[in-house]
Protein backbone atom coordinates (compact mmCIF):
# COMPACT_ATOMS: atom_id res chain seq x y z
CA UNK A 1 0.00 0.00 0.00
CA UNK A 2 1.20 3.15 -0.72
CA UNK A 3 0.67 7.23 -0.15
CA UNK A 4 2.11 10.46 -2.09
CA UNK A 5 3.45 12.99 -0.27
CA UNK A 6 4.48 16.55 -1.48
CA UNK A 7 7.33 18.08 0.36
CA UNK A 8 7.47 21.79 0.69
CA UNK A 9 9.64 22.19 -2.07
CA UNK A 10 6.94 20.71 -4.27
CA UNK A 11 8.23 17.40 -5.11
CA UNK A 12 6.05 14.03 -4.75
CA UNK A 13 6.87 11.49 -3.24
CA UNK A 14 5.34 7.55 -2.72
CA UNK A 15 5.88 6.19 0.23
CA UNK A 16 5.19 2.24 1.67
CA UNK A 17 2.26 2.69 3.62
CA UNK A 18 1.63 0.49 7.10
CA UNK A 19 -1.76 -0.29 8.54
CA UNK A 20 -2.02 0.81 12.21
CA UNK A 21 0.52 3.15 11.90
CA UNK A 22 0.07 7.39 12.05
CA UNK A 23 0.67 8.91 8.57
CA UNK A 24 3.65 11.04 10.51
CA UNK A 25 5.46 7.91 11.25
CA UNK A 26 4.97 6.85 7.30
CA UNK A 27 5.97 10.20 6.11
CA UNK A 28 8.96 9.93 8.60
CA UNK A 29 9.95 6.66 7.93
CA UNK A 30 9.88 7.22 4.08
CA UNK A 31 12.79 9.15 4.40
CA UNK A 32 10.95 12.77 4.52
CA UNK A 33 12.14 15.26 6.90
CA UNK A 34 9.01 16.07 9.30
CA UNK A 35 9.80 17.70 12.68
CA UNK A 36 6.57 16.16 14.54
CA UNK A 37 8.68 16.89 18.08
CA UNK A 38 6.44 15.59 20.09
CA UNK A 39 6.43 12.33 18.78
CA UNK A 40 3.27 11.73 17.60
CA UNK A 41 1.08 12.86 20.75
CA UNK A 42 -1.12 16.13 19.32
CA UNK A 43 0.91 18.24 21.33
CA UNK A 44 3.23 20.12 19.02
CA UNK A 45 1.43 20.64 15.53
CA UNK A 46 5.08 20.28 13.82
CA UNK A 47 3.19 17.79 11.65
CA UNK A 48 0.97 19.53 9.78
CA UNK A 49 -0.01 18.08 6.48
CA UNK A 50 -2.43 19.50 3.72
CA UNK A 51 -4.83 16.57 2.86
CA UNK A 52 -6.13 16.38 -0.26
CA UNK A 53 -9.70 16.67 -0.59
CA UNK A 54 -10.80 13.93 -2.57
CA UNK A 55 -9.53 11.80 -0.01
CA UNK A 56 -11.15 13.71 3.38
CA UNK A 57 -14.49 11.86 3.69
CA UNK A 58 -11.92 8.87 4.59
CA UNK A 59 -10.76 9.73 7.29
CA UNK A 60 -12.50 10.05 10.61
CA UNK A 61 -13.20 13.81 11.45
CA UNK A 62 -10.94 15.27 13.71
CA UNK A 63 -10.95 15.39 17.74
CA UNK A 64 -11.40 18.66 19.81
CA UNK A 65 -7.85 18.27 20.85
CA UNK A 66 -6.55 18.37 17.47
CA UNK A 67 -8.52 20.82 15.97
CA UNK A 68 -7.33 23.02 18.87
CA UNK A 69 -3.29 22.13 18.14
CA UNK A 70 -3.83 23.22 14.79
CA UNK A 71 -4.05 26.36 16.30
CA UNK A 72 -0.26 26.05 16.66
CA UNK A 73 0.46 25.45 12.75
CA UNK A 74 0.44 28.10 10.24
CA UNK A 75 -1.86 28.63 6.92
CA UNK A 76 -4.48 26.02 8.31
CA UNK A 77 -7.00 25.61 6.15
CA UNK A 78 -10.30 23.45 5.89
CA UNK A 79 -7.52 20.54 4.83
CA UNK A 80 -5.34 20.91 7.18
CA UNK A 81 -4.98 17.76 9.89
CA UNK A 82 -2.21 16.29 12.02
CA UNK A 83 -0.33 13.54 10.28
CA UNK A 84 0.50 12.26 13.80
CA UNK A 85 -3.54 11.71 14.27
CA UNK A 86 -4.40 10.03 10.97
CA UNK A 87 -4.03 6.04 11.07
CA UNK A 88 -3.61 4.65 7.94
CA UNK A 89 -5.90 2.08 6.95
CA UNK A 90 -6.38 -0.08 3.77
CA UNK A 91 -9.06 2.28 2.65
CA UNK A 92 -6.50 5.26 2.56
CA UNK A 93 -4.59 3.32 0.13
CA UNK A 94 -3.01 5.78 -2.89
CA UNK A 95 -4.13 8.75 -0.38
CA UNK A 96 -2.50 12.25 -1.08
CA UNK A 97 -1.20 14.52 0.79
CA UNK A 98 1.16 17.80 1.36
CA UNK A 99 3.16 18.99 3.98
CA UNK A 100 2.19 21.80 5.50
CA UNK A 101 4.12 25.26 6.98
CA UNK A 102 5.97 24.43 10.24
CA UNK A 103 6.20 21.02 9.78
CA UNK A 104 9.66 21.20 8.62
CA UNK B 1 15.45 40.78 35.00
CA UNK B 2 18.23 43.69 34.60
CA UNK B 3 18.55 43.50 30.81
CA UNK B 4 22.12 42.77 29.67
CA UNK B 5 23.91 43.82 32.40
CA UNK B 6 26.65 41.60 33.15
CA UNK B 7 26.95 40.71 36.87
CA UNK B 8 29.65 39.23 39.10
CA UNK B 9 30.55 35.44 38.44
CA UNK B 10 28.59 32.92 40.95
CA UNK B 11 30.40 29.98 41.65
CA UNK B 12 29.63 26.40 41.85
CA UNK B 13 30.39 22.97 40.92
CA UNK B 14 28.74 22.02 38.07
CA UNK B 15 26.51 24.11 35.91
CA UNK B 16 23.26 22.33 33.92
CA UNK B 17 21.64 23.51 31.05
CA UNK B 18 18.21 22.47 30.93
CA UNK B 19 15.78 22.09 33.38
CA UNK B 20 13.99 19.13 32.31
CA UNK B 21 13.40 15.76 33.87
CA UNK B 22 16.90 14.79 32.93
CA UNK B 23 18.33 17.58 34.31
CA UNK B 24 16.39 17.39 37.65
CA UNK B 25 17.41 14.01 38.07
CA UNK B 26 20.94 14.82 37.33
CA UNK B 27 20.83 17.40 40.74
CA UNK B 28 19.90 14.21 42.83
CA UNK B 29 22.73 12.03 41.02
CA UNK B 30 25.67 14.75 41.97
CA UNK B 31 24.44 15.84 44.90
CA UNK B 32 24.84 12.44 46.24
CA UNK B 33 28.56 12.91 45.17
CA UNK B 34 28.60 16.22 46.74
CA UNK B 35 28.55 18.07 43.87
CA UNK B 36 26.30 21.23 43.93
CA UNK B 37 24.74 22.53 40.84
CA UNK B 38 22.81 25.94 39.37
CA UNK B 39 20.85 25.17 36.41
CA UNK B 40 19.66 27.14 33.13
CA UNK B 41 16.92 27.29 31.67
CA UNK B 42 14.73 29.31 29.08
CA UNK B 43 11.08 28.55 29.95
CA UNK B 44 9.72 30.14 33.53
CA UNK B 45 9.79 26.70 35.06
CA UNK B 46 11.26 22.98 35.38
CA UNK B 47 10.13 20.52 33.38
CA UNK B 48 11.45 20.68 29.94
CA UNK B 49 9.08 18.82 27.50
CA UNK B 50 7.14 17.27 30.30
CA UNK B 51 5.99 20.45 31.58
CA UNK B 52 5.57 22.75 28.26
CA UNK B 53 4.53 19.48 26.00
CA UNK B 54 2.63 17.45 28.20
CA UNK B 55 2.06 18.35 31.32
CA UNK B 56 -1.97 16.99 31.60
CA UNK B 57 -0.76 13.86 29.53
CA UNK B 58 0.01 10.34 31.29
CA UNK B 59 3.77 8.42 31.22
CA UNK B 60 3.04 4.90 31.60
CA UNK B 61 7.13 3.54 31.53
CA UNK B 62 8.56 5.33 34.44
CA UNK B 63 10.16 2.52 36.46
CA UNK B 64 7.70 1.55 39.25
CA UNK B 65 5.47 4.28 38.48
CA UNK B 66 2.96 3.05 36.42
CA UNK B 67 1.25 6.20 35.45
CA UNK B 68 1.91 9.45 36.37
CA UNK B 69 1.61 13.19 34.20
CA UNK B 70 4.10 15.29 33.01
CA UNK B 71 2.97 17.86 35.84
CA UNK B 72 3.62 15.29 38.29
CA UNK B 73 6.91 13.40 37.35
CA UNK B 74 7.94 17.19 37.20
CA UNK B 75 6.87 17.69 40.82
CA UNK B 76 8.19 14.59 41.93
CA UNK B 77 11.61 15.10 40.79
CA UNK B 78 11.35 18.93 42.56
CA UNK B 79 10.52 17.08 45.38
CA UNK B 80 13.55 14.16 45.16
CA UNK B 81 15.96 16.49 44.83
CA UNK B 82 15.50 19.21 47.43
CA UNK B 83 17.43 18.22 50.30
CA UNK B 84 20.63 19.25 47.42
CA UNK B 85 19.16 22.97 47.46
CA UNK B 86 19.39 23.62 43.68
CA UNK B 87 19.88 27.18 42.39
CA UNK B 88 17.47 27.74 38.99
CA UNK B 89 17.84 30.16 37.13
CA UNK B 90 14.26 30.20 34.57
CA UNK B 91 13.70 32.50 31.83
CA UNK B 92 17.41 33.04 30.67
CA UNK B 93 18.91 31.30 27.41
CA UNK B 94 22.61 29.77 28.20
CA UNK B 95 24.35 31.29 25.70
CA UNK B 96 27.66 31.58 25.87
CA UNK B 97 30.28 29.18 26.99
CA UNK B 98 34.03 29.93 27.46
CA UNK B 99 36.82 28.76 29.81
CA UNK B 100 38.17 31.32 32.49
CA UNK B 101 42.47 32.00 33.06
CA UNK B 102 41.84 29.13 35.78
CA UNK B 103 40.25 26.45 33.34
CA UNK B 104 36.69 26.93 34.90
CA UNK B 105 33.57 26.62 32.38
CA UNK B 106 32.22 30.50 32.34
CA UNK B 107 28.54 30.35 31.15
CA UNK B 108 26.76 33.42 30.33
CA UNK B 109 22.92 33.43 30.06
CA UNK B 110 21.45 36.20 27.57
CA UNK B 111 20.40 38.37 30.56
CA UNK B 112 23.66 38.61 31.97
CA UNK B 113 23.77 35.72 34.69
CA UNK B 114 27.76 34.56 34.91
CA UNK B 115 28.21 30.87 36.30
CA UNK B 116 31.35 29.23 36.62
CA UNK B 117 32.24 25.79 37.33
CA UNK B 118 34.75 23.56 36.90
CA UNK B 119 31.83 20.92 35.04
CA UNK B 120 29.08 21.38 32.76
CA UNK B 121 26.16 19.37 32.06
CA UNK B 122 23.91 19.96 28.97
CA UNK B 123 20.71 18.65 29.74
CA UNK B 124 19.10 20.58 26.74
CA UNK B 125 16.70 17.88 25.19
CA UNK B 126 15.20 18.81 22.16
CA UNK B 127 16.86 22.21 22.25
CA UNK B 128 15.76 25.36 24.16
CA UNK B 129 11.98 26.22 23.69
CA UNK B 130 11.74 28.84 21.35
CA UNK B 131 8.59 31.16 20.09
CA UNK B 132 7.02 29.49 16.93
CA UNK B 133 7.81 32.13 13.88
CA UNK B 134 5.25 32.66 11.21
CA UNK B 135 6.17 31.54 7.95
CA UNK B 136 5.91 35.18 6.79
CA UNK B 137 8.52 36.03 4.03
CA UNK B 138 10.67 39.38 5.19
CA UNK B 139 9.18 39.00 8.67
CA UNK B 140 13.00 39.12 10.04
CA UNK B 141 13.17 42.24 9.27
CA UNK B 142 11.05 43.45 11.54
CA UNK B 143 11.50 41.00 14.57
CA UNK B 144 12.56 42.84 17.53
CA UNK B 145 11.55 46.11 15.86
CA UNK B 146 7.98 46.35 15.47
CA UNK B 147 7.16 42.30 15.14
CA UNK B 148 7.63 40.67 18.49
CA UNK B 149 7.34 36.99 19.84
CA UNK B 150 6.97 38.09 23.47
CA UNK B 151 6.71 41.02 25.85
CA UNK B 152 9.78 42.02 28.17
CA UNK B 153 8.60 45.43 28.14
CA UNK B 154 4.49 46.50 28.28
CA UNK B 155 5.75 50.35 27.45
CA UNK B 156 7.07 49.24 23.74
CA UNK B 157 3.58 48.96 23.32
CA UNK B 158 1.65 51.76 24.84
CA UNK B 159 -0.32 53.88 22.83
CA UNK B 160 0.37 51.60 19.42
CA UNK B 161 -1.87 50.28 17.09
CA UNK B 162 -1.34 46.63 18.22
CA UNK B 163 -2.24 43.31 16.39
CA UNK B 164 -2.34 40.21 18.64
CA UNK B 165 -1.87 37.36 16.37
CA UNK B 166 -2.83 33.60 18.47
CA UNK B 167 -6.00 31.90 20.36
CA UNK B 168 -3.99 30.48 23.18
CA UNK B 169 -3.40 31.78 27.23
CA UNK B 170 -0.42 33.68 26.23
CA UNK B 171 -2.37 35.60 23.33
CA UNK B 172 -5.31 36.34 25.66
CA UNK B 173 -3.99 37.05 28.99
CA UNK B 174 -1.48 40.32 26.62
CA UNK B 175 -4.53 41.31 25.10
CA UNK B 176 -6.21 42.12 28.59
CA UNK B 177 -2.99 43.14 30.01
CA UNK B 178 -1.88 45.34 26.94
CA UNK B 179 -5.84 46.88 26.29
CA UNK B 180 -5.72 49.57 28.88
CA UNK B 181 -2.25 51.12 27.45
CA UNK B 182 -2.20 50.51 23.53
CA UNK B 183 -4.00 52.71 21.35
CA UNK B 184 -6.16 50.08 19.58
CA UNK B 185 -5.77 46.42 19.60
CA UNK B 186 -6.70 43.85 17.27
CA UNK B 187 -6.79 40.20 18.01
CA UNK B 188 -6.26 37.91 14.90
CA UNK B 189 -6.77 34.31 15.41
CA UNK B 190 -7.85 31.68 12.56
CA UNK B 191 -11.02 30.71 14.46
CA UNK B 192 -13.82 31.95 16.72
CA UNK B 193 -12.59 29.43 19.66
CA UNK B 194 -9.84 30.06 22.33
CA UNK B 195 -7.85 27.24 23.68
CA UNK B 196 -7.29 29.84 27.09
CA UNK B 197 -9.04 30.07 30.29
CA UNK B 198 -12.57 30.36 30.47
CA UNK B 199 -12.22 33.78 32.29
CA UNK B 200 -9.56 34.99 29.63
CA UNK B 201 -11.53 34.59 27.01
CA UNK B 202 -15.01 35.48 28.57
CA UNK B 203 -12.93 38.88 29.44
CA UNK B 204 -11.89 39.30 26.03
CA UNK B 205 -15.34 38.67 24.56
CA UNK B 206 -16.60 41.58 27.14
CA UNK B 207 -14.30 43.88 25.21
CA UNK B 208 -14.92 43.35 22.34
CA UNK B 209 -18.60 43.46 23.00
CA UNK B 210 -18.28 47.37 24.40
CA UNK B 211 -16.07 48.41 21.09
CA UNK B 212 -12.82 48.78 23.22
CA UNK B 213 -10.94 46.10 20.61
CA UNK B 214 -11.99 43.80 17.73
CA UNK B 215 -11.82 40.61 16.79
CA UNK B 216 -10.80 39.34 13.30
CA UNK B 217 -11.02 35.90 12.37
CA UNK B 218 -8.41 35.36 9.87
CA UNK B 219 -4.80 34.02 9.12
CA UNK B 220 -2.32 36.63 8.64
CA UNK B 221 -0.26 36.02 5.09
CA UNK B 222 2.31 39.12 5.23
CA UNK B 223 3.69 42.06 6.65
CA UNK B 224 3.61 45.34 5.14
CA UNK B 225 6.06 48.04 6.15
CA UNK B 226 9.35 49.73 5.33
CA UNK B 227 12.84 49.40 7.37
CA UNK B 228 11.63 47.07 10.37
CA UNK B 229 8.16 49.21 11.10
CA UNK B 230 5.06 47.56 10.24
CA UNK B 231 2.03 49.66 9.03
CA UNK B 232 -0.31 46.69 8.27
CA UNK B 233 -0.60 43.06 8.41
CA UNK B 234 -2.49 41.33 5.52
CA UNK B 235 -5.11 38.85 6.84
CA UNK B 236 -6.87 36.04 4.55
CA UNK B 237 -10.42 35.16 6.17
CA UNK B 238 -11.76 31.84 5.58
CA UNK B 239 -13.86 32.94 2.60
CA UNK B 240 -10.26 33.48 0.86
CA UNK B 241 -10.90 37.20 1.16
CA UNK B 242 -7.92 39.46 1.51
CA UNK B 243 -7.98 42.57 3.55
CA UNK B 244 -5.16 44.79 5.39
CA UNK B 245 -5.41 45.60 8.61
CA UNK B 246 -3.25 48.72 9.55
CA UNK B 247 -0.85 48.63 12.52
CA UNK B 248 2.26 49.37 13.87
CA UNK B 249 3.48 46.70 16.31
CA UNK B 250 2.48 43.04 15.66
CA UNK B 251 2.75 40.43 18.44
CA UNK B 252 2.29 37.56 17.48
CA UNK B 253 1.93 33.89 19.63
CA UNK B 254 1.63 30.60 18.08
CA UNK B 255 3.57 28.73 20.94
CA UNK B 256 6.56 27.31 21.15
CA UNK B 257 8.98 25.05 19.29
CA UNK B 258 12.77 23.27 20.36
CA UNK B 259 15.88 24.99 18.70
CA UNK B 260 19.12 23.55 19.22
CA UNK B 261 20.19 27.12 19.79
CA UNK B 262 23.18 28.48 21.41
CA UNK B 263 24.93 25.42 22.26
CA UNK B 264 25.38 24.48 18.87
CA UNK B 265 28.64 27.43 19.05
CA UNK B 266 30.02 25.39 22.35
CA UNK B 267 32.75 23.91 20.69
CA UNK B 268 31.47 20.73 21.07
CA UNK B 269 31.34 17.93 18.42
CA UNK B 270 28.06 17.78 17.03
CA UNK B 271 26.35 14.85 15.23
CA UNK B 272 23.11 15.97 12.78
CA UNK B 273 22.12 18.28 16.32
CA UNK B 274 22.71 15.85 19.05
CA UNK B 275 25.83 15.35 21.22
CA UNK B 276 28.19 12.47 20.65
CA UNK B 277 28.88 10.96 24.36
CA UNK B 278 31.25 8.59 25.69
CA UNK B 279 28.19 5.69 27.26
CA UNK B 280 30.88 4.52 30.16
CA UNK B 281 30.64 8.07 31.35
CA UNK B 282 28.43 10.56 29.30
CA UNK B 283 31.49 13.24 29.04
CA UNK B 284 31.07 14.95 25.38
CA UNK B 285 34.86 15.27 23.17
CA UNK B 286 35.80 18.13 25.22
CA UNK B 287 36.73 16.95 28.57
CA UNK B 288 34.88 18.47 31.76
CA UNK B 289 31.20 18.75 29.14
CA UNK B 290 28.62 16.44 29.81
CA UNK B 291 25.53 15.39 27.58
CA UNK B 292 22.64 13.43 29.32
CA UNK B 293 19.21 13.01 27.69
CA UNK B 294 17.70 13.74 24.73
CA UNK B 295 20.49 15.75 23.32
CA UNK B 296 22.97 13.48 23.52
CA UNK B 297 23.49 10.67 20.84
CA UNK B 298 25.38 7.01 21.21
CA UNK B 299 24.70 3.65 19.44
CA UNK B 300 21.24 2.18 20.63
CA UNK B 301 20.06 5.53 22.29
CA UNK B 302 16.62 5.52 23.33
CA UNK B 303 15.51 9.44 23.78
CA UNK B 304 13.03 8.15 26.85
CA UNK B 305 13.35 9.36 30.27
CA UNK B 306 14.39 6.45 31.90
CA UNK B 307 17.28 6.17 29.38
CA UNK B 308 18.49 9.99 30.68
CA UNK B 309 18.38 8.76 34.36
CA UNK B 310 20.66 6.24 33.47
CA UNK B 311 23.23 8.38 32.08
CA UNK B 312 23.10 10.69 34.70
CA UNK B 313 23.78 8.34 37.16
CA UNK B 314 27.18 7.40 35.57
CA UNK B 315 27.70 11.51 34.29
CA UNK B 316 27.89 11.86 37.99
CA UNK B 317 30.55 9.39 39.12
CA UNK B 318 32.84 10.82 36.56
CA UNK B 319 31.91 14.51 37.76
CA UNK B 320 33.15 12.97 41.35
CA UNK B 321 36.17 12.74 40.17
CA UNK B 322 36.75 15.94 38.67
CA UNK B 323 35.21 17.95 41.84
CA UNK B 324 36.73 15.67 44.50
CA UNK B 325 40.04 14.61 43.00
CA UNK B 326 41.68 13.81 46.78
CA UNK B 327 38.52 11.06 47.46
CA UNK B 328 37.93 7.68 46.65
CA UNK B 329 34.50 7.13 44.43
CA UNK B 330 32.37 4.10 46.79
CA UNK B 331 29.49 2.60 45.11
CA UNK B 332 26.84 2.64 47.98
CA UNK B 333 23.25 1.85 48.36
CA UNK B 334 20.48 4.94 49.41
CA UNK B 335 19.32 1.96 51.24
CA UNK B 336 22.13 1.24 53.34
CA UNK B 337 24.29 3.95 53.40
CA UNK B 338 24.39 6.08 56.54
CA UNK B 339 26.60 8.33 54.34
CA UNK B 340 23.90 8.87 51.67
CA UNK B 341 20.87 9.28 54.43
CA UNK B 342 22.72 11.97 55.75
CA UNK B 343 23.00 13.90 52.44
CA UNK B 344 19.29 13.13 51.97
CA UNK B 345 18.13 13.98 54.97
CA UNK B 346 16.34 11.28 56.27
CA UNK B 347 19.17 9.51 58.68
CA UNK B 348 18.76 10.04 62.47
CA UNK B 349 21.90 11.56 62.46
CA UNK B 350 20.80 14.56 60.37
C1 LIG C 1 4.07 14.43 24.18
C2 LIG C 1 5.27 13.65 24.64
C3 LIG C 1 5.10 12.45 25.30
C4 LIG C 1 6.22 11.75 25.76
N1 LIG C 1 6.03 10.57 26.44
C5 LIG C 1 7.10 9.92 26.96
C6 LIG C 1 6.93 8.71 27.70
O1 LIG C 1 5.81 8.21 27.86
N2 LIG C 1 8.05 8.12 28.22
C7 LIG C 1 9.31 8.63 28.05
O2 LIG C 1 10.27 8.06 28.56
N3 LIG C 1 9.48 9.76 27.35
C8 LIG C 1 8.41 10.41 26.79
N4 LIG C 1 8.60 11.54 26.06
C9 LIG C 1 9.99 12.02 25.85
C10 LIG C 1 10.50 12.74 27.08
O3 LIG C 1 9.64 13.82 27.42
C11 LIG C 1 11.90 13.23 26.81
O4 LIG C 1 12.72 12.11 26.62
C12 LIG C 1 12.42 14.04 28.00
O5 LIG C 1 11.66 15.21 28.18
C13 LIG C 1 13.87 14.41 27.77
O6 LIG C 1 14.30 15.10 28.91
P1 LIG C 1 15.52 16.10 28.87
O7 LIG C 1 15.63 16.62 30.26
O8 LIG C 1 16.67 15.43 28.23
O9 LIG C 1 15.10 17.25 27.87
P2 LIG C 1 13.83 18.25 27.77
O10 LIG C 1 12.66 17.72 28.48
O11 LIG C 1 13.73 18.54 26.31
O12 LIG C 1 14.34 19.55 28.54
C14 LIG C 1 15.42 20.30 28.05
C15 LIG C 1 15.33 21.70 28.60
O13 LIG C 1 16.53 22.41 28.26
C16 LIG C 1 16.20 23.74 27.94
N5 LIG C 1 17.27 24.30 27.13
C17 LIG C 1 17.86 23.76 26.04
N6 LIG C 1 18.86 24.55 25.59
C18 LIG C 1 18.90 25.61 26.43
C19 LIG C 1 19.72 26.78 26.49
N7 LIG C 1 20.71 27.00 25.62
N8 LIG C 1 19.46 27.66 27.48
C20 LIG C 1 18.47 27.47 28.38
N9 LIG C 1 17.67 26.38 28.36
C21 LIG C 1 17.90 25.46 27.40
C22 LIG C 1 14.87 23.63 27.22
O14 LIG C 1 14.18 24.85 27.26
C23 LIG C 1 14.18 22.50 28.01
O15 LIG C 1 13.36 23.00 29.04
C24 LIG C 1 7.52 12.25 25.57
C25 LIG C 1 7.68 13.46 24.90
C26 LIG C 1 6.57 14.16 24.45
C27 LIG C 1 6.76 15.46 23.75
S1 LIG D 1 3.82 15.00 16.04
FE1 LIG D 1 3.30 16.54 17.46
S2 LIG D 1 1.23 16.96 16.97
FE2 LIG D 1 1.77 15.41 15.57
Amino acid sequence: MRIYCTDMEGTEKELVATEEWSVMEIIREGGIPILAQCGGSCACATCHIYVDPAWKSKIPEPTEEEIGMLDGAFEVTQDSRLACQIIFNKNLDGMKIKLGPGSI
Amino acid sequence: MTGNMEQSPISTDAIIIGAGPVGLFAVFELGLNDVKCHLVDILDRPGGQCAELYPEKPIYDIPAVPVCTGAELTERLLEQITPFHPHFHFGQMAERLEKTPEGKWRLTTDSGTILEAPVVVIAAGGGSFVPKKPPIKGIDAYEGKSVFYSVRKMEEFRDRKLVIAGGGDSALDWVINLQPIAKHITLVHRRDEFRAAPDSVMKMRALVAEGAMDLKIANITSVLGEGGMISAVELHDEHKAHHNLACDRLLAFYGLTMKLGPVAHFGINLHENLIPVDTATFETNVATIFAIGDINTYPGKMKLILSGFHEAALMAKKVFAYIHPDRRYRFQYTTSSSDLQQKLGVSEAA
